[in-house]
């Protein structure tokens, strides 16, 4: 009970001070905009393509919103040693990592949904069913952890802010073209195609094109099964990082 | 003071390196509960190294700690229920208000909402900062944060608490009632284990001292021990209008009963187990050329015990500390 007291304000005082700030609440509602807009001017495919693209900008706006937040806003407050008093509370490293990341996935969950009811303005999303929404909104759930603890993973790699933000864009820019956001994985060369798989975000995507457009080339039950093995990775990984570099 | 006989911080062989530096060597110490132990080094001695294995920030090579019996080694969260810690910079939350950061503090150690909240205002009414509860803390004066990190340490009402350098970098009118609350809170019955680089704060405040030199533990005892050995002597401090020359030399060979030291430019100091006649000495310097300006008893001090164990001169070692963290 007593953690969950810690869990909880820790959730609550990161939301108040970064998560629902005006400025990242703008750059939740803009970035999927522009996304979608540079997207339907490239392909001059008109409203039909929503079910085409909405998986990459929902993946996208996920992605972005997700790393950039939780790397920045644990960099600097390790930084300027702030960190230091949630590692001095007696609250076990797992639950307290749980507690600070926990914002970012709420805030790149809630991001997703953004280009989801721009769409619904546009297109008649009601063909999709509730199991595929359920499906849908799982994907999104998870494909928020994984994107949060690699910003984590990021956050324990680095010292600088800056350095958390040209970190996390080694990660997200070739995330975006070889996770089949925007490209299908198929026409990608042969040579490169190996990347793909090794990448958390192509097994998110899969999920979201099967619900979304039926254009699904993994099993689902894999894609779930991948992004949870990356899930606990990357927390595992950075909670060892964080022994081995902040508690040495 | 009497305390009890438990003992509350036990540390053994205690030995943490960086890289090719040993920043902590095979220390050992006790810390008795409701005792005021101070840690006292120049920078880089190992001070907050120290604490930092202590209150669970690092992991020590090799040694044991034992917080109220636990093993911080091994149970570190467990322990940090019994421990407040004051770092050497004041790290509280910019953004939020004095009140948010005390009550956001005591969250972190499971404390319910009305509790924190009036743990809070309780403490802000103690440290005079009710006028600025509702202030952002990154808009607080240096004094103002210091106390506010002080108060943010003691929410939870720990047992023992860590101070680390809690007065560097502050006026000394903050310094003063920041020392005040320390020694209230002692008072209260809190086992207090302070680093400091202020001798004369250690000498004010603590019970017991340990004196830090590069890693190592040179002396440890009461304050009352550690000056026994210098409190009979008899100290003539002079100042001079020009620069010394090196005098010393011949001035110790002229008076055989008398130690001379050159500590600064213009400055002299003459000790002797027997009293000391200022006059005729005075007339002898002047004969020499120099221009007395002053000649003052002084009475010796844990400084002198310092500078004798350790051979770092206190003013230097103050000066050191000061031009990192700013003091005025």
């Amino acid at each position: 009970m007593k953690a969950w007291i810690a869990f909880w304000n820790i959730l609550v005082k990161d939301m108040k001070t970064y998560y629902l700030k005006p400025p990242n609440i703008s750059w939740g509602l803009m970035f999927p905009l522009a996304w979608t807009s540079m997207f339907f001017i490239r392909s001059g495919s008109g409203l039909d393509a929503i079910p085409t693209i909405l998986p990459g900008v929902v993946a996208v706006s996920i992605l972005f919103g997700t790393t950039s937040m939780l790397s920045v806003a644990v960099t600097f407050e390790k930084k300027q040693r702030s960190f230091e008093r949630l590692l001095l509370a007696p609250i076990q490293l797992e639950m307290l990592m749980l507690a600070k990341t926990s914002g970012a996935i709420l805030f790149g969950t809630a991001n997703a949904f953004v280009p989801v009811i721009m769409a619904a303005f546009l297109f008649d999303l009601s063909g999709i069913s509730w199991i595929s929404w359920i499906v849908f909104i799982s994907a999104t759930f998870l494909i928020a952890v994984t994107s949060t603890f690699l910003g984590l993973f990021i956050a324990v790699a680095v010292k600088e802010v800056f350095e958390a933000q040209t970190f996390s864009n080694f990660f997200r820019f070739p995330m975006m073209f070889l996770c089949g956001l925007f490209f299908p994985i198929e026409k990608l060369p042969i040579l490169i195609k190996p990347f793909s798989y090794i990448l958390p975000l192509t097994y998110g995507v899969d999920i979201l094109q099967g619900t979304l457009n039926g254009s699904q080339i993994m099993p689902l039950t894999l894609d779930f099964l991948m992004l949870g093995i990356f899930c606990f990775g990357l927390f595992y990984l950075s909670l060892r990082n964080i022994r081995i570099r902040w508690i040495a | 003071m009497k305390y009890q006989d438990e003992l509350v911080i036990q540390v053994n062989d205690l030995t943490k390196r960086f890289d090719d530096v040993l920043a902590v060597d095979t220390v050992n110490f006790d810390v008795s509960r409701g005792e005021f132990f101070g840690f006292l080094g120049p920078n880089g001695a190992g001070k907050t190294t120290t604490i930092n294995m202590l209150t669970g920030l690092a992991r020590p090579d090799s040694g044991t700690i034992l917080i109220g019996g636990i093993d911080c080694t091994k149970k570190p969260r467990t322990a940090q229920h019994l421990i407040g810690v004051v770092p050497d910079e004041s790290n509280l939350y910019p953004e939020l208000t004095g009140f948010e950061n005390l009550s956001f503090c005591a969250a972190l150690y499971g404390i319910g909402k009305c509790q924190r909240e009036e743990r809070s205002r309780h403490l802000l009414k103690t440290f005079d900062l009710v006028k600025a509860a509702d202030r952002k803390f990154g808009g607080y004066s240096k004094g103002m944060k210091r106390k506010l990190t002080i108060a943010a340490g003691i929410i939870h009402e720990p047992e023992i608490l860590f101070l680390d350098e809690p007065t560097t970098g502050i006026d000394v009118a903050s310094a003063r009632q920041l020392r005040q609350l320390i020694a209230d809170l002692h008072g209260n019955g809190t086992t207090i284990f302070l680093t400091t680089h202020y001798i004369e704060e250690a000498e004010r405040l603590c019970d017991r001292i340990a004196f830090i030199v590069s890693g190592h533990i040179v002396a440890i005892d009461s304050v009352t021990n550690l000056i026994q050995p210098v409190q009979a002597k008899h100290v003539v401090l002079f100042s001079f209008a020009n620069t010394v020359g090196d005098y010393a030399a011949l001035l110790n060979e002229t008076y055989p009963g008398l130690d001379f030291t050159l500590p600064g430019p213009g400055k002299m100091r003459v000790e002797s187990d027997e009293s000391i006649r200022v006059g005729p000495l005075v007339r002898y310097l002047e004969d020499l050329g120099l221009e007395v300006q002053e000649a003052r008893r002084v009475q010796p001090s844990l400084e002198d015990i310092f500078v004798r164990i350790t051979g770092i001169e206190a003013e230097s070692m103050r000066k050191e500390t000061e031009k990192a963290g700013g003091r005025k």
